[in-house]
């Protein structure tokens, strides 16, 4: 077995063992990295860093000081701040940004003695959901359909992130979910994401899209990795006023794989029109694995579910034009070139216009738009009420009982790239209609491969929890996983 | 609601992006597709329902009103595009 093919806790154990080091795993990893450009997984690579932090590793490990996540190499969505290595969220507009200052969650990964192979692609800033608006061009799934070599997506925001895992670039990477983000490309690209609950994991010092629905999350090839990885990251921070004073329980060691009595929720508004029959048949497939498994399911009602992106497509602007209003060619990043005569005004719509993509663009204008006078009422605060709507209907199902609710994770396994370009952009909204409820509940959602569909191509479920109960939803997942024994990895063409 | 060409120069004015004439008529359709979508929220029964402030229910944390951070003109400095003397240079701003 080589040494990029492992878990994170095999490695964690084989480091522990004795039988391999930081410094090999790391190595193994790079060069697996140099050789899958193909992927345009990695877009800033950092393998000095990689090896230094390897080598104190093994320091650690030698003296028997090592946390879980000691020695293992990451990847580190562009997202995230990471002081002296570039940071740009995939966009134009932050070329040449090298932060000063460290992210809270990269922060505690390093200290918990976790190796940065480097950054990984991304749609610019996290606005898509298919790794086409970066501005380091698309990256690409490590998965083909059947006998075409057509390049796929690997989904999005965090198709890099995806891609790496998949194809083995390294053991774990970090990804966000602001809509969907992690649980889509996991779905995609075959492998497990968890967006934990809002205020679980710090966002102070990721790059901010829409701040009530951000949460940073990891994306691994098991449900144990999961469990380890966001462990690792999660906590209170002073730093970020939303992230809960609570203690982090360990989420490895509540993997019993028993969930005997447990109620499952099926909800009947996740059954959509023009659904492909294999990802029902995927979602009927998973809701029996539960029910052998012990647990009782039951039928359950989502009354506001079809509101859920509309409301979205609200609240995600109207936060982002906000949060990207610093983006004004002063502080850091791009300015653009200025002609005679021109001022402070001009400066700051050319830095604007040549600096942010087109989707970027039409959804801070979308939220410049709904946010002014006259509208205000009529769209923000109205999705603000949906908002509050949608909750209820998660609070009404766990207060009757519901421990988890299971659904497909997407509505459609991974499509070509290119495939949406001229398509208009709700098509690609869509992607997110089983995932963005979550967000706007700011509840705990995961997407577990469970089955392959008649491609080839991966297809995931995702299971939403409690608020906090990560814990109780990764047990869960870890039984779907077990009795979904999905093991299939794409073929290496790259 | 249907936005037109002038309403969406009005739009790209206050986000301060920089939209070239022959864009604003095709970018208005986009829009108008977006806000077609987003006009299904009409639908919902929102009577006596609360806007969401927070999605979690917690109070902000309070703390010593004291100074944590900062005095690192160096460090807030090192990214911008044009800094002199300690500052960010602009255009100039008042004649």
């Amino acid at each position: 077995m080589s040494l990029t093919d492992l878990t994170i806790a095999e490695a964690r154990d084989a480091l522990r063992a004795g039988e391999t080091t930081a410094t090999a795993l790391t190595e193994a990893h790079l060069e697996a990295i140099q050789g899958a450009g193909a992927l345009n997984a990695f877009v800033h690579h950092t393998p000095e860093i990689a090896l230094e932090q390897a080598k104190a590793a093994d320091a650690r490990i030698a003296q028997g000081d090592a946390p879980d996540m000691c020695g293992i190499p990451i990847g580190v969505k562009d997202l995230f701040c990471t002081k002296g290595v570039a940071s740009q969220a995939a966009s134009g507009i932050l070329d040449g940004f090298k932060p000063e200052y460290e992210s809270t969650i990269t922060d505690k990964l390093f200290t918990a003695g976790a190796v940065m192979l480097g950054k990984l692609n991304m749609d610019e800033f996290a606005m898509g959901s298919s790794n086409e608006t970066s501005v380091y061009g698309n990256a690409v799934n490590p998965w083909r359909a059947g006998n075409s070599d057509a390049a796929l997506t690997p989904g999005g925001s965090s198709g890099g992130s995806a891609s790496a895992v998949a194809a083995n670039l390294c053991l774990g990477a970090l990804g966000t979910d602001t809509g969907g983000s992690i649980r889509q490309p996991a779905a995609f690209t075959g492998i497990t994401g968890i967006k934990p609950t809002y205020g679980r994991c710090s966002r102070w010092g990721v790059v901010a899209f829409a701040s009530s629905l951000d949460q940073a999350g990891p994306m691994t090839r098991s449900v144990r990795d999961a469990a380890i990885f966001l462990g690792a990251m999660s906590g209170h921070d002073l730093k970020d006023s939303t992230s809960a004073d609570l203690p982090v329980p360990d989420f490895e060691a509540m993997l019993t794989g028993d969930i005997k009595g447990q109620v499952i929720g099926i909800p009947r508004e996740y059954r959509m029109d023009g659904m492909p029959e294999e990802i029902e048949a995927l979602w009927r497939d998973g809701t029996e694995m539960l029910r052998d498994a012990g647990a009782e399911i039951r039928d359950i009602s989502l009354p506001h579910t079809k509101y859920a992106l509309p409301a979205y497509y609200v609240i995600a602007p109207a936060e982002a034009s906000s949060n990207l209003a610093r983006y004004d060619g002063v502080r850091f990043g791009h300015r653009a070139k200025l002609s005679q005569g021109d001022g402070i005004t001009e400066m700051y719509e050319k830095t604007r216009a040549e600096g942010f993509g087109p989707e970027v663009q039409r959804r801070v204008m979308v939220g410049t738009y709904v946010l002014s006078a006259g509208f205000y009422d009529a769209y923000y605060n109205r999705a603000r009420k949906v908002r509050t709507l949608i909750k209820k209907d998660f609070e009404d199902v766990f207060a009757a009982g519901v421990d988890a609710i299971l659904t497909p994770a997407t509505p459609s396994s991974a499509f070509e790239l290119g495939a949406m370009t001229d398509a208009d952009p709700i098509q690609m909204y869509l992607n997110d209609v089983f995932t963005v409820t979550v967000n706007l509940a700011g509840l705990p959602g995961i997407a577990v491969p469970a089955g392959q569909d008649k491609r080839g191509l991966p297809m995931g479920l995702q299971l939403i929890g409690k608020p906090w109960e990560e814990g109780s939803l990764l047990n869960v997942a870890q039984c779907l996983e077990d009795r979904a024994g999905f093991v299939a990895k794409p073929a290496k063409w790259w | 609601m249907s936005i037109d060409r002038e309403t969406a120069r009005k739009v790209a004015k206050l986000a301060r992006i920089a939209v070239p004439e022959d864009r604003l008529e095709p970018l208005a359709g986009e829009f108008n597709a977006i806000l077609g979508f987003i006009e299904q929220l009409q639908e919902v029964d929102v009577n006596g329902v609360e806007p969401m402030v927070s999605v979690t229910p917690q109070r902000l944390k309070r703390r010593e009103d004291v100074v944590t951070d900062g005095n690192q003109p160096q460090a807030a400095l090192a990214n911008a595009p044009e800094a002199r003397e300690g500052f960010f240079a602009v255009p100039k701003v008042v004649e």
